[in-house]
C-alpha cells in the first residue's frame, strides 16, 4: 500500500522538565501505512515525544492534530490516546507483573457475559493475541513469572491488539533475539498494510533500513529533519544524529591478540554447574582475555555468567579466582573478592531509581570497600564526573535522580558502576543494548583498553558483529551447556552462526 | 484460569477436593495456607475441648455471629490492602457508626431505617473524602486514616460522652431475631430438639463476601484494582484509571465500614466512647493472616474471611480454656501474624530467585 494521508500531526512541541528543555519546538509526522523511526541518542527526547503525545506526560506549548479530528487535541492519559486510537508500548515494559499474562493483555477490556468478565473467553483470546507472535505460553500464569523477552511481547501483543489508528514502539526491540524481531516485523507490516501508522524507535541501525519508510531525527530535544529511508545512507544518518561526522562501522583495530596463554589464569571453572540453570562446564579467562558468549537467548549464556558470579549458587564443581579456590554466598562476596557483573536485566537488578546518579555509580565501589571505609564526597564526585563524561551520561547534574534520566543513559550509569570498582575479572552481559551508535562503539573500545590494561573480561552480546570487534575467545552455549570454544581466526560470523545452530561440533 | 472454589463440596468426592486443594497449592499459597490453618486449628479444638461441645455446630456458628460487623469490615480492607493502601480510621468508624444509630434512634427518636441509611451516607462521604486526598492530592494513606481515625473518634465523643443503650423495639427484635437451621440440631435435656440458629448480620457478613469475591474477580473495577496494587505507573500507561480506581476502593471501604459498624450496633445494641477501640487493627490482622500482604497486589476476600475465623478460633479457645487471660488471644493473634508476614516475605524472596 502506498504511503497515504497524514494522520498524525504534531507541531511546535515543546517539554521541560524542572529546568531540562526535554523538546524544543518539535515537529513530527505520521502518515497512513508507513513506518516512521523516531531516531536519536540517548536523551535525545525521543521517549519523552511519545509520552506527551499520548498523555503520559504534559507539555507546555504546541500542538497535536489527528486525522479526521477538526481542532487540535491534548490526550491528558494514555487512556484517552487509546480513545483517539493511539495505542503505545513505552520503553519500560508498561504491565503489571502480578496478573495472569491473559489480564495483562485484555485488562480495561475484559470480554464479558453477562455482564461479568468471561476468562474462558479471555483466556483463549489472549492465546490468539500471542500467536500472532509466535508466542505459545501459559496465559493464566502472572506475568512475572516470565522472562523480559517474553513480557516484552505480551506488552507488544496488547498495543497490536488495541492499535486502530497509530500503533508506537519504543525500543520493542531490545530485549528480543532475532527470531523475535522477525515475528514482531512480520506483524508491523501486516498492520501497515492494513494503513496504521507506526512509530518505531531503536538503535539498531538495520533494523531501521530493514523496515522504515522515513526517518525523524531528534538532537538535543531538537528536530533535525525527517528524511525518507532510501535518501539517507547509515553514515548520514549517524552523523544527524550526532551531529559530527562518524562512521559507526569503521574497524575497531584489534592489534590486542588478547592472552598468549602465558598470561596468568584469572577465573579457571572445572565442571561449574547449578542445576536447572547451566550443566556442568570448564572454561578460562587469563589476563587480558575477552571471552566472548555466544548463544541464542535461552541458551544458558547469561546462567553461565551468573555461575561464574556467584549470583546463582553453583552446586557442582569447582572455580578457582585468582590461583585459589572460591565460593561466593552472596555478590557481595565477589564484589570483594574482585569481580564485576553487569547484569542483563537491568531495569530490575540494577537501576536504583530514587538515588542520584552518583551516588547509582559509586554504590558498587563502596560495597567493595566496606561500610568503614567510606568514600570521601570529593572522590566520589570525582569518580561520577570522570564518568559522565567518559561515557557521555546526559544528566542535567550528577545529583539528578537516576530515574529523570532517558533509558540509555540509565544503562550507561550501571556500566559505570562496574568500571569504577575497576575488578580484576568482569563480566557484561548485552552492555550496550539501548544505548546509541555512538557510545556503543566507544563502550567497544573501552572493552580492548580495559583487556589490554590486564583485565579478564567476559563478554555477551547478541550482536555477532560486536563480539567480533571485541572477542578473542568465544565460548558457544545451546541447550543450557557450554558445548565448545573458538579462539583467533576461527571466530568468523559463519562459524559462529554454525556452532551456534549446531550439528557441526567444534 | 478456572476459578478457585474454595467452597468445595466434600461430598462430591475426594477427587474434586484434592484437585482444588492442588491449584489453590499452586496458585495461591497463602490462601491455602490460611485454610489448612484453620482447618488444623479447628480439629484441635475438637480434641481439646471434646468434653464442651466444641463440636456443637453453633460454636462454630458463633464464630461467625459475633465477628459479623469484622468480616464485612476486613472486606473492605482487603480491597485497600490490594491497592496497597492502608486504613487505620476503620474502628473509629465503628465507633461513631454505633454512636449515631443510637443518639438518632434515643435521643431523636427516629425509626431504624432512616438512622442506617444516614450512617451509610456518612460512611461514603467519609470514604470519598479521604479516598480523595489519597489519590487525587497523592497523600499518604497512614497519615490520611489516622486523621480519619481522630475525627471519627472526635465525633463520637462530640455526639455523647455518656453510654447510649439502644432500646428501639424494632432494632431490638431485628438484634435478636434468631434464624435457625433446619439441620444440626440435637435433644437437650428436657428431650427438646435445639437447633443451631444465626442472625440476619451473618447472612449480610457472607453475603457481603460474595459480593466482593464477585467483584474482585468477575468485574472491570475488580481487576483494576489488582493492576494498580501491582504497578501504579504501569497501570496507568496501560490506559487504567488509577486515580478514579482509588477513590472508588475508599468510597467502598467507607461503606463497608459503616456498614460493619451496623452489624456491630446490632450485637452490642449500644455505644460508647471508647468503643471498638483497636478494632482496625484486628481488621488488618484478619485480613493479612488470610493471605493479603501489605505490599499490595496479591489477595482476596475468601482468605480473608478465613482469617477472621482464625481470629474468632483464637479466641473462642481462650474463653473456652476458662483461666486465661483474653489478652492471650492477643498474643497469640500476633505471633501468627509475624508467621505470615515472614511466610509471605519468604514466599516473594522466592519468587525473586525464580527470575
Ligand atoms: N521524568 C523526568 N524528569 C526530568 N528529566 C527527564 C525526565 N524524563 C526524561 N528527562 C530528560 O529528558 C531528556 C530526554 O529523555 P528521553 O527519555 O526522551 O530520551 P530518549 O531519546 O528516549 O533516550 P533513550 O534512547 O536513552 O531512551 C533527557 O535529558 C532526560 O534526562
Ligand atoms: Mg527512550
Amino acid at each position: 500500500m502506498a504511503i497515504g494521508k497524514e494522520i498524525l500531526k504534531m507541531r511546535h512541541i515543546t517539554k521541560n522538565f524542572l529546568g531540562v528543555r526535554a523538546l524544543n519546538n518539535v515537529d513530527f509526522t505520521l502518515r497512513a501505512g508507513e513506518i516512521h523511526a523516531l531516531m536519536g541518542e540517548n536523551g535525545a527526547g525521543k521517549s519523552t515525544l511519545i509520552k506527551v503525545l499520548t498523555g503520559a506526560e504534559e507539555f507546555e506549548s504546541g500542538e497535536i492534530w489527528m486525522d479526521g479530528i477538526p481542532h487540535p487535541i491534548i490526550n491528558r492519559s494514555p487512556q484517552e490516546a487509546q480513545h483517539n486510537g493511539i495505542s503505545t508500548v513505552y520503553q519500560e515494559i508498561n504491565l503489571c507483573p502480578n496478573i495472569s499474562v491473559a489480564e495483562n493483555l485484555f485488562i480495561g477490556r475484559e470480554p464479558k457475559k453477562h455482564g461479568m468478565i468471561d476468562w474462558k473467553t479471555m483466556n483463549k483470546k489472549a492465546k490468539e493475541a500471542l500467536a500472532v507472535l509466535d508466542v505459545d505460553i501459559d496465559v493464566t500464569i502472572n506475568l512475572e513469572n516470565y522472562s523480559v523477552a517474553i513480557q516484552q511481547m505480551v506488552a507488544i501483543a496488547r498495543a497490536v491488539d488495541i492499535s486502530s489508528k497509530v500503533l508506537i514502539l519504543d525500543e520493542p526491540t531490545s530485549s528480543l533475539n532475532d527470531f523475535e524481531v522477525s515475528k514482531l516485523f512480520a506483524v508491523m507490516r501486516k498492520l501497515k498494510e492494513r494503513g496504521l501508522g507506526i512509530i518505531f524507535v531503536t538503535h539498531f541501525l538495520e533494523q531501521v533500513y530493514e523496515i522504515c519508510d522515513r526517518i525523524t531525527v531528534l538532537r538535543n530535544g531538537e528536530l533535525v529533519g525527517e528524511y525518507e529511508v532510501d535518501k539517507l545512507p547509515r553514515v548520514q544518518l549517524v552523523a544527524r544524529m550526532m551531529g559530527k561526522d562518524f562512521d559507526d562501522l569503521a574497524e575497531i583495530k584489534r592489534e590486542h591478540k588478547g592472552s598468549t596463554g602465558k598470561e596468568e589464569v584469572v577465573v579457571e571453572a572445572k565442571g561449574l554447574g547449578c542445576s536447572g540453570k547451566i550443566k556442568p562446564f570448564d572454561i578460562t579467562v587469563n589476563k587480558g582475555d575477552v571471552v566472548g558468549l555466544s548463544g541464542l537467548l535461552g541458551s544458558g549464556r547469561s546462567e553461565l555468567a551468573r555461575a561464574l558470579y556467584g549470583a546463582d549458587r553453583p552446586d557442582k564443581g569447582v572455580l578457582k579466582f585468582k590461583g585459589k579456590r572460591f565460593t561466593s554466598r552472596a555478590p557481595i562476596d565477589s564484589i570483594r573478592a574482585g569481580m564485576g557483573f553487569l547484569p542483563e536485566n537491568r531495569k530490575e537488578e540494577g537501576i536504583i531509581a530514587d538515588l542520584s546518579v552518583r551516588e547509582n555509580i559509586i554504590i558498587a565501589l563502596q560495597a567493595r570497600q566496606g561500610m568503614f571505609k567510606l568514600l570521601s564526597r570529593k572522590e566520589q564526585e570525582e569518580f561520577a564526573d570522570r564518568f559522565i563524561d567518559l561515557l557521555k551520561i546526559k544528566t542535567a547534574d550528577r545529583e539528578t535522580p537516576v530515574k529523570q534520566l532517558s533509558g540509555g543513559n540509565q544503562q550507561k550509569v550501571i556500566l559505570a558502576r562496574w568500571l569504577l570498582t575497576n575488578p580484576d575479572f568482569l563480566i557484561l552481559d548485552e552492555p550496550t543494548r539501548g544505548i546509541d551508535v555512538g557510545t556503543k562503539t566507544e563502550i567497544q573500545r573501552l572493552v580492548i583498553k580495559l583487556a589490554e590494561e590486564g583485565k579478564a573480561i567476559i563478554f555477551i552480546s547478541s550482536e555477532i558483529e560486536e563480539m567480533l570487534r571485541t572477542c578473542n575467545r568465544m565460548a558457544i552455549l545451546r541447550d543450557s551447556s557450554k558445548v565448545g570454544e573458538l579462539s583467533g581466526d576461527e571466530i568468523t560470523q559463519v562459524n559462529i552462526m554454525k556452532a551456534i545452530a549446531g550439528g557441526t561440533t567444534v | 484460569m478456572s476459578k478457585v472454589n474454595t467452597a468445595a463440596p466434600q461430598s462430591n468426592g475426594s477427587g474434586v477436593f484434592k484437585r482444588v486443594a492442588q491449584k489453590l497449592l499452586e496458585r495461591n499459597f497463602l490462601l491455602f495456607v490460611t485454610i489448612v490453618l484453620f482447618i488444623i486449628a479447628y480439629v484441635a479444638g475438637l480434641f481439646a475441648f471434646k468434653d464442651k461441645n466444641f463440636g456443637n455446630l453453633q460454636v462454630f456458628l458463633n464464630l461467625l455471629i459475633s465477628n459479623a460487623g469484622l468480616i464485612i469490615i476486613a472486606v473492605g480492607m482487603t480491597m485497600v490492602l490490594i491497592i496497597a493502601g492502608i486504613d487505620i480510621s476503620v474502628g473509629s468508624v465503628v465507633a461513631v457508626t454505633c454512636m449515631m444509630l443510637a443518639a438518632m434512634m434515643e435521643k431523636a427518636k427516629m425509626e431504624p431505617l432512616p438512622a442506617v441509611l444516614i450512617v451509610l451516607l456518612f460512611g461514603v462521604v467519609f470514604g470519598a473524602v479521604q479516598g480523595w486526598l489519597i489519590s487525587y492530592l497523592k497523600l499518604q494513606p497512614f497519615i490520611v486514616t489516622l486523621a480519619g481515625m481522630f475525627f471519627a473518634r472526635g465525633l463520637t465523643a462530640v455526639i455523647s460522652l455518656e453510654m447510649i443503650t439502644v432500646t428501639n423495639e424494632a432494632y431490638v427484635k431485628l438484634a435478636q431475631y434468631k434464624m435457625y437451621l433446619p439441620f444440626g440440631g440435637y435433644l437437650n435435656r428436657k428431650g427438646e430438639m435445639i437447633y443451631p440458629y444465626i442472625y440476619p448480620t451473618v447472612i449480610l457478613a457472607l453475603a457481603i463476601v460474595v459480593l466482593g469475591y464477585i467483584m474482585l474477580r468477575y468485574t472491570k473495577f475488580g481487576r483494576t484494582i489488582y493492576a494498580v496494587g501491582g504497578n501504579e505507573y504501569s497501570a496507568m500507561l496501560m490506559g487504567l484509571n488509577v486515580k478514579r480506581t482509588k477513590l472508588l476502593v475508599y468510597i467502598i471501604n467507607g461503606f463497608l465500614a459503616t456498614l460493619g459498624g451496623v452489624a456491630y450496633s446490632l450485637n452490642t445494641l449500644g455505644a460508647f466512647v471508647e468503643l471498638a477501640r483497636g478494632f482496625e487493627m484486628d481488621a488488618i490482622a484478619s485480613t493479612v493472616i488470610g493471605g493479603t500482604p501489605l505490599t499490595g497486589g496479591v489477595g482476596n476476600v475468601i482468605g480473608t474471611l478465613f482469617g477472621v475465623l482464625i481470629k474468632a478460633l483464637i479466641e473462642t479457645f481462650v474463653s473456652f480454656q476458662g483461666n486465661l487471660s483474653s489478652w492471650w488471644s492477643k498474643i497469640i493473634i500476633s505471633a501468627l501474624l509475624a508467621l505470615f508476614i515472614v511466610l509471605q516475605s519468604l514466599l516473594a524472596m522466592r519468587k525473586e530467585k525464580q527470575r
